[in-house]
């Protein structure tokens, strides 16, 4: 059986997890055996959806504690809950919470792990999990060679798919260890789709000049419905604030659409960036080494290129 | 108090990626070695912080990799380390490596070990989390802030759209990223002292790996860019609508 691990935050499932269900239901298809879910603590959502994305049975740990995140007493749940359940591979996202727990569940199951996984594992000889290494610039295939497996998915990389099924919902008893940590405070960022979350982004560099010249891509995204951020130089710089930067250093991106205006491409910038699925690129400076990664590019004064390209979106949905 | 920080070997960030025999093997012709970034800038740099803070603060460096690994756990000597050791053990399983950090830190009863977030060849963000499940202490992933009072501390670390504080107490896992502390580069007088720090060797303990690469791949090449006329804007949301139908 194939196990995912429903995350959540606030009482809300994360959609990183119906992507990690969308991709254990294929696996599990592949392999001819179930895909079930895991939800630790309780949510707001309606748990039979998760039916929907693929999941035959959710396997719900009800107790409360659990709705506080702590890396060492969710591994040491999900780790007994998949021995109860006989999981052969267990499924996380690789996002913030998944990262945290998914090695430490591999040790406690003596199972083999690829986190950052891309595409479906092939079966055929073997267990073969690919994944990106060398900040997307690479990708490499890793043979599992235990009976029990566990993987973390790439954010946006496999897709959500969206069925008519509901799953059946039971209670699982296991032992929930005392946490010893406290969370004091929580700071989130209102109203805005998490960067990681994210569909469309548009992202800003130095060319721009200043913050005060952030109004002509803030109504870009606005007209889009997209979210923001920026380079490096630019939240060290102190014009937007750091938890939109995204490359090497900062947050790893995988949006459908990037659209890079005044960013030269660094390939640190790029390592941010490279997974996205498509690519434009704004500058004014048609050597910028960006437009060797981008799909569309355009050579242009961003002062004039992004207003017109509000315009052409606003145009085309109120056409539309 | 005791601390551990974690110090992996990895390529430039700007090195170029290639692999050889038949894309088995990473091609380490020409490449510049530097420490793990996240190790360096952010683990590494907040331990000596706290050294400076209070002087009875003992950093010992951990790196699990063979003799060529040792130029780089000196630069980290240099930068601020007090003593180092090296597993001598080459494999890129990362079970295999988080065993041999486990054994070190059991030995040496720390009380606080850092790792950086993940590493930039591998990409795998594992170890922190598996000395978690191996030492069974806590594990705060992803932090950007760490004050230690006494024997509690407090961390702040990244969640999806914001950041969430927490309090816990000694000993405890990190894993550190951007914001943990600030770049510093080694000056002459820290070269010069970490040529006589203790670099201790330990032979590899650990054997069974639980995964074996079986082959690399650089993405297909992109067909290139498609530039659009800067004056027709109507036309790359056009593109974007019906060919990459992205909007």
């Amino acid at each position: 059986m194939v196990l995912i691990y429903i995350d959540q935050d606030d009482q809300e499932i994360k959609k990183a997890s119906y992507e990690a269900i969308s991709y254990g239901a294929a696996l599990a298809k592949q392999l001819g055996t179930s895909a079930e879910a895991l939800l630790l603590g309780t949510v707001k959502d309606n748990i039979a959806d998760l039916g929907k994305y693929g999941a035959s049975k959710v396997h719900q740990v009800n107790n409360i504690a659990l709705n506080s995140f702590d890396a060492r007493v969710n591994a040491n749940v999900i780790a007994e809950a998949a021995k109860a359940l006989g999981a052969s591979v267990v499924i996380f996202a690789h996002n913030v919470n998944g990262k945290a727990i998914a090695p430490a569940v591999s040790v406690k199951l003596g199972a083999g792990i690829v986190t950052g996984a891309c595409a479906l594992p092939k079966t055929d000889v073997g267990f073969v999990v690919t994944k990106t290494v060398f900040s997307g610039k690479a990708f490499a295939s890793i043979q599992i060679d235990t009976p029990v497996k566990v993987i973390s998915i790439n954010q946006n990389s496999f897709g959500i798919e969206v069925g008519d099924g509901s799953a059946t919902v039971a209670n699982l008893d296991v032992a929930v260890p005392t946490s010893s940590i406290k969370i004091t405070s929580v700071d989130k960022i209102q109203g805005e789709v998490p960067l990681t979350e994210a569909s469309l982004v548009v992202s800003g560099g130095r060319g721009l000049k200043g913050p005060e010249n952030w109004g002509i891509l803030l109504d870009l995204a606005k007209a889009l419905g997209a979210s923001t951020a920026c380079s490096r130089p630019v939240s060290d710089s102190d014009w937007r604030p750091h938890h939109e930067h995204v490359g090497q250093t900062g947050l790893q991106i995988a949006p459908n659409l990037y659209i890079a205006i005044g960013i030269s491409g660094a390939i640190q910038h790029l390592a941010g960036v490279n997974r996205s699925k498509t690519i434009v690129v704004i500058n004014k400076d048609p050597e910028a080494p960006f437009f060797k990664a981008a799909d569309y590019g355009v050579v242009g004064d961003a002062f004039e290129v992004v207003p017109a390209l509000t315009a052409a979106i606003l145009k085309s949905k109120g056409g539309a | 108090m005791k601390i551990l920080v974690c110090i992996s070997k990895t390529p430039d960030t700007t090195a170029k990626i290639a692999f050889a025999e038949g894309n088995t093997k990473f091609d380490e012709n020409g490449v510049q070695w530097i420490i793990n970034p996240y190790d360096e800038w952010y683990s590494l740099v907040k331990a000596i912080e706290l050294k400076e803070k209070d002087a009875t603060v003992a950093i010992h460096l951990v790196t699990v990799g063979g003799a060529d690994t040792e130029p780089i756990i000196r630069k980290a000597l240099a930068l601020g380390g007090d003593e180092a050791i090296r597993v001598n053990n080459t494999s890129n399983d990362s079970l295999v490596v988080a065993q041999e950090i486990a054994a070190i830190a059991k030995e040496g009863a720390y009380d606080l070990i850092l790792t950086g977030k993940e590493t930039i060849d591998y990409n795998s963000a594992s170890i922190g989390s598996m000395l978690c499940a191996l030492l069974d202490q806590n594990f705060i992933s992803a932090a950007v802030k760490l004050e230690v009072n006494g024997s509690s501390i407090t961390v702040t670390r990244e969640i999806e759209g914001g950041e969430e504080t927490c309090e816990t107490s000694l000993p405890a896992i990190i894993s550190c990223q951007k914001g943990m502390a600030e770049q510093r580069i080694p000056n002459m007088r820290g070269i010069m002292a970490a040529r006589t720090k203790p670099l201790k060797v330990v032979e590899a303990s650990i054997t069974t790996a639980t995964t074996s690469i079986k082959n690399f791949d650089l993405p297909p090449a992109k067909s290139g860019v498609k530039l659009v006329d800067p004056a027709n804007m109507d036309e790359l949301v056009r593109l974007l609508k019906e060919e990459a139908k992205v909007i």
